[in-house]
């Protein structure tokens, strides 16, 4: 990291301090100590199928928005989707920026451009989406995160791009 | 992708790159299409330069300004309270409340939710809407 910049959020330690200061037990960050999983890319990036996952509490009009307390659903979009049709809820960051522009946290025109040009081979037909600030430590590792990984494989995905906030 | 260092090194994924923006900007600055192209481009080049399993690269990029490190967790900025000037992050809780309702973004988006899932709305848990 560069000098005479100030050193990144600690958002575990704000985390703590808020819910010191509110009289709430620690929150239980997950620390994965298993052997971190490997897969090397098989092949270039310009021959890959890319997937894509979001956390920022991203639907479309006309889906069911998320709710703010342990919504571990997801929500499904084609990759052809009208990026005026995406919107953007969350309780736990300033979603201006998002509803002005969702490509800050979802970034599916810069990927479609890329495509275009030659940079990936292609997008997965369906990205998924859901809503960060699960408390649920176990239902995401146990639910949403091997359904969305099964989903994945099935989309035909050589990687995917996970995008929290 | 990840804007929360401490937190993406606690869970250990085998690559993340990393973006020192305010939360809300993972993948760029609203209106910036060549700022945003350019940051996952650099973000991709994890999956070619990448060896080490558990490597979190720092793309370099800073936010224009630090002032949002006083309150980085601030919530809607419609419906969240404010941190007092001054304060220390984390002091208060910035966040937008816990509704267990869906949270729409307009009343439109509401209404239309409803026009096409009717009664499946009550469902406060549900996994996988297709569309």
């Amino acid at each position: 990291m560069a000098g005479n910049e100030e050193p990144p959020v600690d958002y575990i330690e704000v985390t703590r301090r808020t819910y010191d200061a509110l009289g709430y037990p620690p929150y239980t960050w997950t620390h994965s100590e298993d052997r971190t999983p490997w897969t090397p890319l098989a092949k270039p990036l310009a021959d890959c199928r890319i997937g894509l996952i979001a956390s920022g509490g991203i639907y479309r009009q006309g889906q069911i928005a998320f709710h703010y307390r342990d919504d571990a659903s997801y929500r499904v979009i084609p990759r052809d989707v009208p990026t005026d049709e995406l919107r953007a809820t969350h309780f736990a960051y300033d979603t201006r920026d998002a509803r002005s522009d969702i490509n800050v946290v979802f970034p599916i025109d810069t990927l479609r451009a890329m495509v275009r040009d030659g940079e990936i081979a292609a997008l997965t037909a369906q990205s998924y989406t859901f809503m960060g600030g699960i408390y649920s430590a176990r239902r995401v590792r146990e639910q949403l995160a091997p359904e969305l990984v099964e989903r994945m494989i099935e989309q035909g995905a050589d990687a995917v791009l996970l995008v929290p906030v | 992708m990840t804007s929360a260092w401490s937190i993406t090194a606690a869970v250990n994924p085998p690559r993340a790159a990393f973006v020192d923006y305010p939360l809300g900007h993972t993948t760029g600055r609203p209106h910036d299409p060549t700022g945003q192209r350019r940051l996952l481009q650099a973000a991709f080049a994890a999956f070619r330069d990448v060896t080490e399993p558990g490597t979190i690269i720092d793309l370099s990029l800073r936010w224009d300004h630090q002032a949002w490190r006083a309150d980085p967790m601030r919530g809607d900025s419609l419906t969240a309270p404010q941190a007092e000037p001054g304060s220390t992050p984390g002091q208060s809780d910035s966040r937008t409340e816990r509704f267990d309702t869906p949270q729409y973004q307009s009343e439109e988006d509401r209404r239309r939710a409803e026009l096409r899932h009717g009664e499946e709305i009550a469902c406060r848990a549900c996994v996988g809407f297709d569309d």
